[in-house]
């Protein structure tokens, strides 16, 4: 054992991209100089700025893209406000990945219904376009976005694509529209009991900002499906990401820490958490 | 299991043998009946006779103040260095609640990712382990988890018998310490001592709280939605020192230092408190243990409860200390007799 090793150590990493895409979020396509991240769908990483601090960031890209990867952050703390400021062509430091991630084997031959509420789709993304990637691995696909105006809406672009295929039903809509806004208005769960699906066979995956998680899981328990085949991924402060610091622990009977034993859990793992 | 003589007088002829090898650590008198770990040059300074130090031989395995990586910000791309800077130590004393302590930590870090500055740490620390004989006072619940005798965890255990000291050799670095001083080997009537001493232990040291030990863990399950956590966090102050005290505690923070040069810092990691009003707040603002009852049922299943379903073992050692030193009187044997009377047990 050498001190060298230490998993506290970091991996150095370029960003070779980055977009303001909101006034708060801004997103990084990021290289590390040692290789593959190696993740899967639903893990984080840790991005230190050293001398400022480190935070935990969901990835929000696939696997399957290779060569990069890409995190989406908004401006919440002192990190992230810094990490605002970096752009093209500066380095950080990763560590991970951590997490247990989205169960995307046994979800194989189900269909898919994904719900993303504001800041959720960047976790939620990394899980969809690896879906998209092997499409003929899942059954049906709905994609539910909610945000709170079309200005908010992130990915774009891409959700425009989502949206033009013919193998995957999407529908949005926006807390509050603009004159221009054409599409539904109102909270995510209105767009819950128009999904048209076989509850034994779909797999919910919801993420969203922990308010959400009440409502929308009230309706689709409402439509009958099974609370194992409801899939979460709970935001909490991962200072370490190794199961140790003790921050992110759930208060639950089981005292799940969510860096380790999540990010992501099915309902009938979390459901007795006070908040989840 | 081999056993060793020590003469009372020649206590002192031992701790300075050891501390010409190394650096020693052993349980100094403060006053008004507190007592700490703090380096000795001789058997005069040590109190053999003590109740639990204020903070437990921890801070020697899990610093307060750890440097986990140097950076170098003067670079254009980052800069890391993992360092620890450790020489060989001696503990000198440590009782069987401690020692269970240590062993609690040893399991939490060496869970994979594994933390090698706990690791690294504990390979150079010589530990000395010494037996009750008597209770050290009514915060103590030391026999309810049967940590008042000792299961290992030590290089070398001292057991009092009256006019000697019976040194119970555990490892290889013992052995040859003991053989480096040129201690007798223990006879039969020595160890007839020690049994004595443990049967006369079993008199003083009672269950606590008269519940199994097996069956904590189901008593718990049956109060988690209890009304006496909210009694618990109405007293609650949220100062921290009830999990700064405890010696399975290890929750931490990381922060960065920046030199004076502006230009280097280190990674320091720090001790962090469940109880501390923001420790499960996210940058968004969503405080996830918002309630004082709740920080406090946290704190309370993080020894009984959540420990036994990973580890199977109680991250309580019966010490004490949480109790001794809560500034609002909070005191953890009454909550475990009010959960057994509430669970009906």
């Amino acid at each position: 054992m050498d001190i060298k090793n230490s998993n506290w150590k970091i991996r150095k990493a370029k960003i070779i991209n980055a977009k303001q895409m909101t006034k708060t979020e801004k997103w990084f396509d990021i290289q590390l100089s040692d290789g593959e991240l190696d993740h899967e769908p639903g893990q984080f990483v840790q991005v230190e700025l050293f001398g400022i601090g480190e935070v935990p960031i969901s990835i929000c890209s696939s696997p399957t893209k290779k060569g990069s990867f890409e995190l989406t952050v908004r401006a919440a703390g002192k990190v992230t406000r810094e990490m605002h400021k970096l752009d093209k062509g500066d380095f950080i430091a990763i560590r991970g990945p951590f997490g247990r991630p989205f169960p995307v084997k046994t979800m194989f031959g189900n269909d898919l219904l994904f719900v993303a509420g504001g800041l959720g789709i960047a976790p939620l993304r990394s899980l969809i376009n690896y879906v998209m990637d092997n499409r003929r691995e899942f059954g049906k696909v709905d994609i539910l976005l909610g945000t709170k105006s079309p200005k908010d809406m992130l990915f774009s672009d891409e959700i425009g694509k989502w949206s033009k295929r013919l193998d995957v039903n999407f529908a949005c809509t926006v807390d509050r529209a603009e004159p221009d806004w054409k599409g539904n208005v109102g909270l995510i769960t209105s767009l819950i009991p128009g999904v048209n699906l076989n509850p034994e066979r779909t797999y919910a995956v919801v993420v969203g900002p922990p308010i959400m998680y009440k409502f929308v899981i009230a309706e689709l328990l409402k439509k009958k499906i099974p609370e194992r085949h409801i899939v979460l991924s709970l935001e909490r402060h991962m200072k370490c990401g190794m199961g140790k610091c003790g921050h992110c622990q759930i208060d639950h009977p089981k005292n799940y820490y969510c860096c380790k034993d999540g990010p992501t859990f099915t309902y009938d793992e979390v459901k007795d958490a006070k908040k989840l | 299991m081999k056993y060793h003589v020590l003469e009372k007088e020649n206590i002192d002829c031992f701790i300075k043998s050891l501390s010409k090898k190394m650096k020693v650590y052993a349980p100094v008198k403060k006053g008004n009946n507190n007592y700490a770990f703090e380096e000795v040059k001789s058997s005069k300074e040590i109190s053999m006779d003590y109740i639990p130090t204020i903070l437990p031989p921890k801070k020697y395995f899990m610093p307060q103040k750890e440097k986990m990586l140097d950076f170098d910000l003067s670079a254009k791309e980052p800069v890391d260095t993992p360092s620890l800077d450790v020489e060989e130590i001696a503990l000198f004393g440590v009782h069987t609640c401690d020692l269970a302590g240590i062993q609690c930590l040893n399991i939490v870090f060496n869970e994979r990712p594994r933390d090698y500055n706990f690791l690294l740490r504990k390979e150079k620390v010589f530990i000395i382990g010494l037996e009750c004989n008597k209770y050290c006072d009514s915060y103590a619940s030391c026999a309810l988890v049967n940590s008042h005798l000792p299961n290992g965890g030590f290089d070398l255990f001292f057991t009092d018998i009256g006019d000697r000291y019976i040194i119970n050799v555990n490892t290889q670095k013992g052995e040859d310490f003991i053989e480096s001083i040129g201690l007798p080997k223990a006879n039969e009537r020595d160890l007839s001592g020690v049994d004595k001493i443990r049967d006369e232990k079993r008199k003083i040291f009672k269950n606590e709280i008269d519940v199994e030990p097996q069956k904590i863990p189901e008593m718990f399950e049956k109060v988690y939605n209890s009304k006496l956590w909210e009694k618990v966090g109405e007293k609650c102050l949220s100062c921290g020192n009830c999990t700064n005290v405890c010696p399975t505690c290890y929750c931490f923070d990381m922060e960065d230092m920046i030199n004076l040069d502006l230009k280097t810092g280190a990674r320091v990691r720090t001790w962090d408190s469940c109880q501390f009003e923001t420790f499960a707040t996210v940058a968004g603002g969503e405080n996830f243990r918002e309630e004082r009852s709740l920080r406090q049922r946290h704190r309370v299943y993080r020894k009984f409860k959540f420990p036994v379903d990973r580890f199977n073992r109680f991250f309580c050692t019966g010490c004490g200390r949480c109790s001794r030193t809560c500034m609002a009187g909070i005191n953890l044997k009454e909550i475990l007799k009010e959960v057994a009377e509430e669970a009906k047990f």
